[in-house]
């Protein structure tokens, strides 16, 4: 497999350090909680709509592994359309005509916020593999501290799926007075042994790629683009469901009448993935891939409750909504259930919808009315209880 | 809820059940409404009494819209989700026309004991006289307006009468805090009769229960 002669790498690579959007630097220490502690960092957000007088109107955004703060603009390198574009906007369930929205690149990410292949200050290279090893907790602490120097005391909303929805649920967790409401999408209150054999696998194409030189790739001026695809193949598998493959490829032969009898790419599918694997490695940082991954893979919100999921909300004071697809196989309908049974037993304010989809995990970035009309109303009960106006 | 959705609800004589459970709950308390459809009990009890109200639906529909109101609602069942809530979590917990469509009515009805300090149940009554004689005349299953399903499609499983009910609470220890029998177009029989004519003329039943 070719993966081809890179468009987007280089802008991908001048976002790492100066991103296209509004960047916060922090001259502080951020302690991690894998016991290291970065000396100082930055965090690239975007932000959409007019934050009211008494900053009671934000809703955090919360993005998913592959995704980043442009949620609903054009994106700097690849000029397509924000990755939740049918969720937030003006007149969309995340209403920017009435919502302050924020969203950050998550820590270890590449598209500006502190990640390995941002400049470690202290010799001015790429972190590489020097950068500790963040967790979702990191993110959701390094998040706090945006919302804290953007002046607002309490989100009216925090919302993300997938990755993005762990975000949600470490929020409600870790600052329970700060969450009106909180919604996780498609996710889970821990990563699932499954998933972290699928990261794994992830993880390793990317580092028997001979071109990922033990992660220092930057400093070497190459780029382990072939390993990272494999992996983004693999996990875009995952993300659909066996239905909605079959509706979409079948059987079918890409641009030929018979089998070759060979290894090119034959099927439809094959083809499909190869070029999901090629623009995504023009877009991602490989280490970046590594530690994200790992984030969600360490993520387990009852470890520090004796396994207890219902004692780690036991504080949680925010209004919920969780959502699940029935086709999606990643965070199973099940594991959302779990997040809403340990909710009902902590005495919190719970609602939950399984949307019916044959679309698998990526279900919540898609066009799917019945996600979009439980989001819109959720929020519009939980205004008219925050005492937001119409 | 508006004006003309309250008087459809009121005008709407197999669901005047629910009138009579607004009745029994107290303002300002915590509720849980199992069964709770689109949420049209909780919608109401929210304005009318400023309840703090929880539900449980099994259709998608009906939880979607009840959301998309504001309500809480999750999608789940009687039979797997009440093992989940603690202890008097609630000052009421109620199930309005469901308890028939439950795999386990009595561990149902034990868990809104535990769940809420008051148990409200609302149930067709399958003692009513003209259940009794489609079934005696006939020999058929009946069917009536209050449950129109035919034998092969009816999500009733366990059917039971205001006796069996009432046999049920002793079982299980419940103490009968109120009772409401209806008849005719949601006419309320009066609590003087005797169970058997309850029994006997009642199309639907509300009990209110307490742990004994």
């Amino acid at each position: 497999m070719d993966a081809g002669v890179p468009n987007h790498a280089t802008a991908a690579a001048r976002q790492v350090d100066c991103p296209s959007s509004l960047c916060m630097a922090f001259a502080e220490t951020l302690a991690l909680d894998g016991g290291d502690a970065l000396p100082s960092f930055q965090i690239a957000y975007q932000v959409y709509g007019t934050l009211n007088a008494d900053k009671s109107n934000a809703i955090l955004v919360c993005h998913a592994l592959t995704g980043d703060q442009h949620v609903a603009n054009e994106h700097p390198v690849t000029g397509k359309a924000g990755w939740w574009s049918l969720m937030v906007g003006p007149g969309r369930p995340i209403d920017t005509d009435r919502y302050f929205v924020i969203c950050a690149n998550v820590l270890g990410g590449c598209m500006g916020s502190t990640g390995p292949a941002s400049s470690n200050p202290a010799n001015g290279e790429p972190y590489a593999l020097d950068l500790p090893v963040i967790t979702v907790r990191d993110m959701v602490r390094a998040q706090a501290r945006l919302v804290d120097e953007l002046g607002i005391e309490k989100l009216f909303a925090v919302v993300g799926g997938s990755m993005g929805g762990m975000q949600v649920l470490q929020w409600a967790v870790s600052y329970p007075e700060r969450v009106f409401a909180a919604i996780p999408i498609a996710t889970a209150p821990r990563h699932t042994s499954q998933n972290i054999g699928f990261n794994e696998v992830g993880r390793q194409a990317v580092m028997a790629d001979p071109d990922w030189c033990g992660g220092k790739y930057l400093t070497l001026g190459k780029r382990p683009a072939k390993g990272l695809a494999v992996a983004r193949m693999a996990a875009h598998i995952t993300y659909l469901s066996e239905s909605a493959l079959h509706h979409k490829f079948g059987r079918h032969l890409q641009d030929r009448e018979a089998l070759t009898f060979g290894f090119d790419a034959d099927f439809q599918i094959e083809s499909y993935l190869r070029h999901q694997g090629m623009t995504f490695v023009e877009r991602f940082d490989a280490n970046s891939y590594l530690y994200l991954t790992r984030a969600m893979d360490y993520f387990d919100l009852a470890k520090d409750y004796r396994g207890r999921l219902a004692d780690a909300f036991r504080g949680a004071t925010s209004r919920f909504c969780v959502i699940s697809f029935s086709s999606d196989w990643l965070f199973p309908t099940a594991e959302n259930r779990s997040i809403v049974h340990s909710l009902n037993a902590s005495g919190a304010n719970v609602s939950f919808v399984e949307v019916e989809t044959d679309r698998g995990h990526d279900a919540f970035l898609l066009d799917e009315p019945e996600l979009f009309r439980t989001v819109s109303g959720f929020l519009r009960g939980a205004a008219r209880v925050r005492g937001l106006a119409e | 809820m508006s004006e003309m959705q309250l008087a459809t609800m009121a005008a709407d004589p197999d669901r005047v059940d629910l009138r009579v459970i607004a009745g029994f709950v107290s303002p300002g308390s915590r509720v849980l409404d199992v069964g709770c459809g689109d949420g049209a009990l909780l919608k109401l009890l929210a304005q009318e009494k400023g309840v703090d109200g929880r539900g449980i639906e099994l259709s998608q529909r009906g939880v979607n819209q009840a959301v998309a109101e504001g309500l809480s609602v999750i999608q789940g069942d009687a039979d797997r989700d009440l093992e989940t809530y603690p202890d008097g979590a609630f000052d009421f917990a109620i199930l309005s026309q469901t308890l028939q469509a439950t795999r386990n009515p009595r561990t149902v009805v034990e868990n809104l004991l535990r769940i809420g300090r008051r148990a409200i149940v609302s149930f067709p009554n399958f003692g009513n006289w003209r259940i009794r004689s489609q079934f005696m005349v006939w020999g058929r299953m009946p069917i009536t307006s209050n449950l129109p399903y035919s034998w092969y499609d009816t999500p009733n499983i366990h059917f039971c009468t205001i006796k069996d009910f009432l046999t049920l609470t002793g079982e299980i220890d419940a103490k009968i805090e109120d009772a409401v029998c209806l008849y005719g177009e949601g006419k309320r029989m009066t609590q003087t009769a005797p169970w058997t004519i309850w029994n006997l003329f009642g199309e639907q039943a509300v009990f209110v229960l307490s742990r004994g």
